[in-house]
Order: structure tokens, then C-alpha cells, then sequence
């Protein structure tokens, strides 16, 4: 193996690249031929490093030094400076309040984070099986289809009270237990990659930045419930999530971790990709499984559940990318590491994608059970400057928001279900007082109401009901009827829709509410939106055109 | 299952397609070739965003409408757009080149604003850039 003296890891996860990573890396690559350093400089792209907004990002090790904001007209500086000559450049590196600080270990948005999902996201190359391998990759998979039987992989995931992580926080062990018990000769996992909460986009970065422990976990799965198929149902919107995936599925195979009598052993398993077309009701799990099998991604009715009759009417485990990312270090670090973080209830971590108004947004991963506070001043440097913090909304379109005299809320399912919001995928948008909180609700509303499928009237009819109430009140035409009006409507959608999406469309609207009437009285009563967001005119705003696909 | 879904049978044939779309004679072929009927092979088509059954442009851009991104005043980039490209969401521009169209999240919420045009993502956007961007990918450099 060749030593190198410098190892450059430059994040390549597609905030990066969009924030213009591939410029910077390639006039790195240039400035380093001009100096004959390409034998002494490994360049390594990485996944997502965490810390988004300053990118693009770049680590150079054995120092760890950090540089952010990365422009091509650095490389040659960054060169000469600190390649040649051994000198930091303290122009590019993390700042906070006037200090420099050099490596990640010193600052605190890496330091007071735990990372187990995204414990090899921005440290190995995605592209490349062997450092997945070194990080003790596929150990898991090896020691569960040698030494465990699929019973016992079933009873270490219950006992390490392993939550879905896409939202509804189903236990995943007895979701295995359920499909293993069903006789079948045909079973299938499903990796539910359709992340289409706005706001969210943890999923996206586990795979493009650390693919094999999602493949990893799925063959876990179909171990241990006797599936020999897995399938991926990635969104056609993360373009670089599908290349690295069909890149690792390749690797896989090519050295017998994937396919057929898996490291010698009889157990074999597949995986294939099927890509979405853009549907957000494809997240959820019938609609994801019509989507699979070709069809429209409408929803169907539970029961059947999808353990009983999934994919081409076969017994079928659908579980979310963080989910599964989780599994190998379940089996190879055990229970009681896992539950060393968390709560009794909630145990291990999750990722939140921290955006809006906070100082420092990207992804960030911590014990369920940190409080709000923690997150937003801690980890994400506060709110922006002269701003205060109003409300966090969470779980995108089906979530709601948590008010600012609840930010020690412990971020785990049951005290944000307590609030009226949930904890969803982990889409965290942080909001001060320049956002309206009506205008939040009606930028969900109109969202649901473009993404409705149509299938059932409470959703496709219900939800536009409550959105002209709203451009109603948000163009100074409000009644104060229409405040028991919403909420009454939202009751009836939560009951009587026949899938997630309906169930769940009218929590903005309720949670902002019934933690911020007042707003929606000022907007009605004294015609006024008190964020000075809405445009309170006579006219209303043909909004709806925009934003109804289906008409155009 | 080693067959392709009908949804990857359109994505193959919409990307074939210079003009970005299903038309209706690949939509018989798809017909045929998966042995289903042509209702059923418009019915997934046209409920699919990413899908189209009319003429698009070369490039498609995608405009990103999550809350990070309404927050981050995405509003005035999709003015922007508009008034650079001369035209409304859902239209191409006359020469051809560019459609102009909503996406509900791209995922890139903590560079917000954000957009993708074809493949390639944009983040962090202000207004001014939309105008060397558009005129970069015209002339083919990015």
C-alpha cells in the first residue's frame, strides 16, 4: 500500500458540490501537479461532512485541520502555505466569535455530537468497499450469518428497542418478528430511500456518503426474516445517492458480501434499485409499494400490512435508511452500547437535518432525548444575529411546531408527540420572529394539497378546504369562524384519510394553532400579519396555479 | 424481478427523448414492450412530476419549494428565473433550451436556496447568479 504524507478529504456530498466543491477540488488537483505533489497528497472524497453551510469543506489530516468556503482560488494558497511548508491557513479555517479553530475535535459542532449512523459519513470513501471494510464493515453481516441464527438477530434488534427512524417510531424488531413468522417462499426487504419531507435530508447523506452500511443492514434483515431480495426506492432527485449506490451494490457483489452463498455460506441475497419519479406520497409505505411494482403510488388500505402483503403480494419489511444504517453496529457493538445513548423508551441516536434562522445548519447527530436547546445554541452556534428563536418545526408537512417555552423539550418520539408535533424524519427548521406563522402552515397546506394522490376526499378535497381558509385569512379577508372551522376540518382529515399523508396533513395548521392563535387573530381581526410576511390585500393571490402540477 | 418496472421503461425513454418527454409514440412502445395497456402506461406517466407527456426543453430546471428554502427567500430566485428565461413554471423558453419547474424539496436545505438544473445542483443562490448560470449551461461549461 502506498504512504502518503497528506490526506486531503474534501466533501463531496452534494451540498458541497452544489456549493462548488468540484471547482475548488479541481484546481487543488492542478496546483498540486504545478508542485510535483501528487505523490505525497491523497486527495479522498468523502461523504457529507455534517456542517453544510460552510462548505465546501475540506479536512487535511494528520493535523485535522478544518477549511471551510473553499473557492479554486485557494488551492493555491492552501499548497504553498500549508502543504509545502507546513503553515495553516488560518485566513480559511472555522471561526467562531473571532477565534480560530483548528480541527474538528475543538469545535463543538462535531464535538458535542454522537455519531453512530453517521460514523463513517465524511471519513471514508463511499466510492471505495475496502474503507468501509477498514471502519469494520460487513463484520456485522459475517458474524450474523455464521454464528447467529435468525432468531437470535430478531431478539438482539428487540432488545435494542431500535425505532423506525422515517417517523412513526414503529419498533423494528418486532416488524421483523411479524414478517419472519410469515410462511412464505418468497419475502422482501424494502429500503425506504424516498425522503421527501421538505426540510429533510439525512437519508440523502447516509447514502452518498456511507452506502455499504445501508446494504449491510438490509442483509441483515433478510436474514433474519428469510428474505433472499432486497429492494432500494431511492427519489430520481438525488442523482449522486443512485450513482454511489450502484457503485457499492457492484462492490458488494464483486467480492461475495452480496448475492449468492454470501461469504461460502447458503444464505443468499439481492439487491436491486428502483427509482422513484417524484411523489411525495411515495414515502409512504402502500403508495412506496405500488411505486415499486410500477403502478401509480397510490395508497392501499391496512389492513393487509405490508409485512402480510408487500411487494407483488409477498411478505415485505419496509424500513427507512437511518433505520438500517443503524443494524450493523447493533449486532457488532451489542445492546448495551446501543442503549447507552438515548432513552429507556427512545434508545440510540437520531439525525437531524438543522436548517432555517440557526447559525450553523447541516446535519447533526445526538442521543434521542437532547433537549431542543441543546441542538439550536449548543451545536448549531444559536440563532442568527439580533434575531430570537420563535418556534422549531419538526417532521415537516405531517409535523408541527414546538413554541419557544417549550425548547427543553427532550427530542424523543413521545414528548414531541405530547406537543402535537412528531418527531418525523428529523427535518428540523428553526424559525425567529421574522417568520409568519400562518404563512408556515399554509406553505405545508399547499404543499400537501399538490401532493395529494387523489385517492381518498378527505386528503384531496379536505386539504384545499383548509388552504382557501387560509388564503383567506392571509389576504385580510379572515372571519373568526374560520379559526373552528380549521381545526374542525383538520379533526375530520386526521380521522377519516386513508393513508399517512392524509392523517397527518392538517398538524401545521392545528400545532401553529394552538400555540399561536393570536397570530391568526391579528391577521383576522386587525388585519395585520405581525412578522410583516403576508401581504395582507384585497386581492387574493393566484397562488394555487403555481403550485397545482397537475394543472399545467 | 430482473425485468425493468414500468417507471424505469419511462425514465429510459423520457431521457432518449431530446425533447425531454414521453411522447405518444413511445408511449405505445412502452405499451408494447411491457404488454400493458396505453391508459395504464398515461396513468403512471402523468402522475409522476418528473414525468411529462408535452415538449420540455433541453435542460430542465428544478426549482426548490421546501420551507428552508421559502424561509431563505427561494421566492426571489424563482423571480429571477422567470424574468432571466422569460417565462412562467411549466413553460420552455422559445429556443428551446430551458423548462422551468417546482421541485417540493431537493434535499439541500442547509445551502438554501437551492435548484438543479439537469443533474447538477446549485446552492446557496443569489439572485445575481442566475443570470451567468443560465449562460454558463447554454454554453455547455458546467
Amino acid at each position: 500500500m502506498k504512504i502518503y504524507r497528506i490526506h486531503a478529504l474534501i466533501c463531496a456530498g452534494a451540498q458541497c458540490i452544489a456549493a462548488g466543491g468540484n471547482g475548488f477540488e479541481d484546481a487543488l488537483k492542478d496546483e498540486l501537479k504545478k508542485h510535483e505533489l501528487l505523490e505525497e497528497v491523497n486527495i479522498i472524497e468523502t461523504g457529507c461532512m455534517g456542517s453544510c453551510q460552510l462548505g465546501p469543506l475540506m479536512v487535511v489530516y494528520p493535523e485535522g485541520v478544518i477549511y471551510t468556503k473553499l473557492k479554486p482560488e485557494d488551492a493555491k494558497e492552501i499548497v504553498e502555505e500549508h502543504f509545502l511548508k507546513g503553515r495553516d491557513v488560518k485566513r480559511l479555517m472555522w471561526k467562531e466569535k473571532e477565534t480560530v479553530l483548528p480541527s474538528l475535535s475543538e469545535i463543538p459542532f462535531f464535538a458535542k455530537q454522537t455519531k453512530v449512523v453517521l460514523r463513517n459519513c465524511g471519513i471514508i470513501n463511499p466510492e471505495d468497499i475496502n474503507e468501509y471494510i477498514a471502519q469494520g464493515g460487513y463484520e456485522a453481516l459475517g458474524k450474523t450469518i455464521t454464528e447467529m441464527t435468525r432468531e437470535d438477530v430478531i431478539q438482539v434488534i428487540k432488545d435494542s428497542g431500535l425505532r423506525g427512524r422515517g417517523g412513526a417510531g414503529f419498533p423494528t424488531g418486532k416488524k421483523w418478528q411479524l414478517a419472519y413468522e410469515q410462511d412464505s417462499p418468497i419475502k422482501y426487504i424494502v429500503c425506504n430511500a424516498d425522503e421527501g419531507d421538505p426540510g429533510a435530508y439525512m437519508n440523502r447523506s447516509v447514502l452518498e456518503g456511507d452506502p455499504h452500511s445501508v446494504l449491510e443492514g438490509m442483509a441483515i434483515a433478510g436474514y433474519a426474516i428469510g428474505a433472499q431480495k432486497g429492494f432500494i426506492y431511492v427519489r430520481a432527485e438525488y442523482p449522486l445517492a443512485v450513482k454511489r449506490l450502484e457503485i457499492a451494490i457492484k462492490q458488494a457483489k464483486q467480492i461475495g458480501v452480496l448475492g449468492k452463498n454470501i461469504l461460502g455460506t447458503n444464505f443468499s441475497f439481492d439487491i436491486e434499485l428502483r427509482i422513484g419519479a417524484g411523489a411525495f406520497v411515495c414515502g409512504e409505505e402502500t403508495a412506496l409499494i405500488n411505486s415499486i411494482e410500477g403502478k401509480r403510488g397510490e395508497p392501499r388500505k391496512k389492513p393487509p400490512f405490508p409485512v402480510q402483503k408487500g411487494v407483488f403480494g409477498f411478505p415485505t419489511v419496509i424500513n427507512n435508511v437511518e433505520t438500517l444504517a443503524n443494524i450493523p453496529v447493533i449486532i457488532e457493538k451489542g445492546v448495551k452500547f446501543f442503549r447507552s445513548f438515548g432513552t429507556e423508551k427512545s434508545p440510540g441516536t437520531k439525525v437531524f437535518a438543522l436548517a432555517g434562522k440557526v447559525n450553523i445548519t447541516g446535519l447533526v447527530e445526538v442521543p434521542l432525548g437532547t433537549p431542543l436547546r441543546t441542538i439550536i445554541y449548543d451545536i448549531g452556534g444559536g440563532i442568527q444575529e439580533g434575531h430570537s428563536f420563535k418556534a422549531a418545526q419538526t417532521g415537516g408537512p405531517s409535523g408541527g411546531v414546538i413554541p419557544s417555552q417549550y425548547i427543553d423539550v427532550p427530542m424523543d418520539y413521545e414528548s414531541l408527540a405530547s406537543l402535537g408535533a412528531i418527531m418525523g424524519s428529523g427535518g428540523l427548521i428553526v424559525m425567529d420572529e421574522t417568520s409568519c406563522m400562518v404563512d408556515v402552515a399554509k406553505f405545508f397546506l399547499k404543499f400537501t394539497v399538490d401532493e395529494s394522490c387523489g385517492k381518498c376526499t378527505p386528503c384531496r378535497e379536505g386539504t384545499r378546504q383548509m388552504l382557501n381558509i387560509l388564503e383567506r385569512i392571509t389576504s385580510g379577508k379572515g372571519r373568526m369562524e374560520d379559526l373552528e372551522l380549521l381545526e374542525k376540518l383538520g379533526n375530520t382529515i386526521k380521522l377519516t384519510s386513508l393513508c399517512g399523508l392524509g392523517q397527518t396533513a392538517p398538524n401545521p395548521v392545528l400545532t401553529t394553532l394552538r400555540y399561536f392563535r393570536d397570530e391568526y387573530i391579528a391577521h383576522i381581526k386587525d388585519k395585520k400579519c405581525p412578522s410583516n410576511v403576508c401581504k395582507l390585500s384585497s386581492e387574493v393571490k393566484n397562488e394555487r396555479k403555481v403550485f397545482n402540477r397537475s394543472s399545467s | 424481478m430482473k425485468e425493468k418496472s414500468l417507471i424505469d421503461l419511462l425514465h429510459n425513454v423520457q431521457e432518449s427523448n431530446s425533447k425531454n418527454y414521453v411522447s405518444k409514440d413511445l408511449a405505445k412502445k412502452v405499451a408494447e414492450t411491457s404488454n400493458l395497456s396505453l391508459s395504464k402506461v398515461y396513468g403512471v406517466a402523468t402522475f409522476y412530476t418528473m414525468f411529462s407527456v408535452t415538449q420540455r426543453g433541453r435542460h430542465i430546471i428544478r426549482v426548490c419549494r421546501s420551507l428552508s428554502c421559502h424561509l431563505a427567500n427561494g421566492e426571489s430566485i424563482l423571480h429571477k428565473l422567470k424574468e432571466v428565461l422569460g417565462i412562467d413554471i411549466g413553460e420552455t423558453t422559445l429556443d428551446g433550451e430551458f423548462t422551468l419547474e417546482e421541485s417540493s424539496c431537493l434535499g439541500m436545505c442547509s445551502i438554501a436556496p437551492s435548484m438543479m438544473i439537469d443533474n447538477v445542483p446549485f446552492g446557496n443562490l443569489k439572485e445575481e447568479d442566475i443570470e451567468g448560470i443560465i449562460k454558463k449551461f447554454k454554453e455547455g461549461a458546467l
